[in-house]
């Protein structure tokens, strides 16, 4: 058994004439969080889609939680919950009620789904709306419904489309911490999101997507490294070892009054340590150093040649 | 469990489903039995006087038209079920909660089993509170107890046939305005029978239309159980056109629901 819950290969899908999906490969580790970052029509939710079995790709071999997507459908649909931008619950149904058919569809006992469900409308702060319909929720409310009528199946693996769309930024926290308490509880989960900040607070990885390709893939912090803007802050106490420094390292002096150097860097440990070690050899003296790396902003930018998806219009 | 023991599970658990959502918002299931009603009340009373003469029976008028014009009605009753039916799918497929069923390990005949099942009882419930005022506006059948049976089973089986080619609409449209629409010329068809009128008093073309098409020998069928009219052919012709919708419904609501784009 890999330890690999999610991994895609050559991934493709075309509707009619567009490409949505490109030669998309894609590997998740069991236990991690994977955020599929990119603007309205990068093809996130069509490989949510593909990856949960509602589409079926035109090319590429998919495995989820140990079960081949094509040659086990069913074993893929077992080991995984769903939760879309648009939350699909029983409009009909109270909360209570949601949960409870989603027991009996996994085959529950009556008992077990009704403790099953007491605890999970508990967790996801339900309780005094399990009796009412979820048309009068509020849009963090069905979000955590929907995504608390999925871990009624004890998935391994959760797919998270665009969790926190349209919610406010108290909602959208809410939603963060129950992520990372599924985390805890050992859950793998693909995440896609258009918002920067969410991928960066909650992604072990983060994997860009444009037009249907992976353009840059890895953590925050090496996607951060992968683009220019990144510097390295350097303070000193005296006028001398500024003018000293920028002559060592052959950088102009920006602001001679506060006494700091920028000096270009992509602030990896191996760019710090020559630096320091150039600085050493001149004998100057630093009174400190700050690392400043691109935020995702510039990151996206730099990958797509886009704008931030933020300034996108959904 | 085995597989066929889950489905059944599966199905019962939809089926429990769409009709807590039917027992809860009956509005629907009221309207369907609502406007069959109304056509009821509207050929009796309006037209049943003049119809009920033109159809040259010994004691002609009103009463002999409530006689002939109950099948229909029954008719148009499922045909407005179906239509029901049609649009509980769709509000599943735009909610999204269809999507979310095909992502879990359940039987995928069960969701539109439940489906099926569950407009057959709401449409027999409807039908019996349309025969109902029947009776009260004059229906006097002369059915025997196996008769009666026979005729249950007849509406049974429409249903059935009506519901799967319903449930696959429902699938089939995009929208729930699409959805109530798709189903419209069912209640069309038994007007182009012999529902409300026989068809030896329709023109060449349309008179062909009414005889072959399925709701006329439905009709003659159920108006033979009833009310001991000749039946003929009729039934076996029912049998035939309900398993042949029943079919191609399933299959047509089998490929939508697999085929089908997530949203």
């Amino acid at each position: 058994m890999s330890t690999e819950a999610i991994s895609v290969r050559g991934l493709r899908k075309s509707f009619g004439p567009k490409r949505v999906l490109d030669d998309l490969d894609l590997t998740v580790a069991e236990g991690t969080v994977f955020a599929l970052l990119g603007p309205n029509g990068a093809g996130k939710t069509t490989t949510v889609d593909i990856l949960s079995t509602l589409t079926p790709p035109d090319a590429g071999e998919v495995r989820v939680a140990g079960h081949d997507l094509a040659g086990d459908p069913r074993g893929v649909r077992s080991a995984i919950a769903v939760t879309g931008q648009f939350s699909a619950v029983d409009g009909l149904l109270t909360g209570a009620e949601n949960l409870r058919l989603m027991a009996d569809l996994h085959h529950l006992d009556r008992r077990e789904g009704r403790r099953r469900a007491a605890e999970l409308l508990e967790r996801f702060d339900l309780v005094d709306a399990a009796g009412q319909v979820p048309a009068t929720y509020s849009g963090g409310m069905r979000r955590r419904l929907d995504l608390a009528m999925g871990l009624m199946g004890d998935p391994r693996v959760v797919f998270l489309d665009e969790p926190t769309t349209g919610l406010d930024p108290r909602s959208r926290r809410a939603m963060w911490d129950v992520v990372r308490g599924l985390l805890a509880d050992g859950v793998t989960i693909l995440l896609t999101t258009q918002y920067l900040e969410e991928a960066d607070q909650l992604a072990d990885r983060i994997g860009v997507l444009d037009s249907g390709r992976l353009v840059a893939e890895g953590t925050a912090d090496e996607l951060k490294r992968m683009v220019p803007g990144g510097h390295v802050r350097l303070q000193f106490a005296a006028a001398t070892p500024l003018a000293d420094a920028a002559r060592v390292l052959d950088v102009p002096v920006a602001d001679a009054a506060a006494l700091v150097l920028d000096v270009p860097s992509d602030g990896s440990v191996a760019a710090l340590r020559s630096l320091l070690a150039r600085l050493d050899a001149a004998r100057v003296d630093v009174a400190g150093l700050t690392v400043h790396t691109p935020d995702l902003d510039d990151v996206f930018l730099a990958l797509t040649g886009r704008a931030t998806p933020e300034e996108v219009p959904s | 469990m085995t597989a066929p023991a889950l489905t059944v599970r599966d199905s019962a658990t939809m089926l429990r489903r769409n009709l807590r959502r039917a027992v809860r918002y009956p509005s629907l299931t009221l309207i369907v039995a609502a406007v069959p009603i109304v056509f009821l009340l509207l050929f009796v009373f309006v037209l049943g006087g003049t119809l009920g003469a033109g159809l040259g029976g010994p004691s002609g008028g009103r009463a002999e038209y409530v006689a002939y014009v109950i099948p229909g009605i029954l008719l148009l009753a499922i045909a407005g079920g179906a239509q029901g039916t049609a649009i509980g799918v769709a509000m599943d497929m735009t909610e999204g909660i269809i999507a979310r069923f095909r992502t879990m390990s359940i039987s995928r005949t069960a969701v539109l089993t439940g489906h099926v099942v569950g407009a057959v009882v709401q449409t027999m419930v409807g039908l019996a509170v349309v025969l109902a005022v029947a009776l009260l506006v004059g229906f006097r059948p002369d059915a025997s107890l196996v008769e009666w049976l026979a005729a249950t089973g007849v509406l049974v089986l429409v249903a059935v046939a009506l519901s799967w080619l319903s449930v696959a609409m429902g699938l089939a449209t995009k929208t729930v305005e699409a959805a109530s629409n798709l189903p419209m010329p069912l209640a069309l068809l038994p007007f182009f029978g012999s529902g409300f009128v026989p068809v030896e008093s329709m023109p060449a073309g349309l008179r062909w239309f009414a005889e072959h098409q399925p709701f006329t020998p439905l009709i003659e069928t159920l108006r033979g159980l009833l009310t001991g009219t000749a039946i003929g052919s009729s039934a076996v012709l029912s049998v035939v056109w309900c398993a042949a919708i029943a079919g191609a419904g399933y299959l047509w609501a089998r490929r939508n629901y697999e085929r089908r784009p997530a949203r």
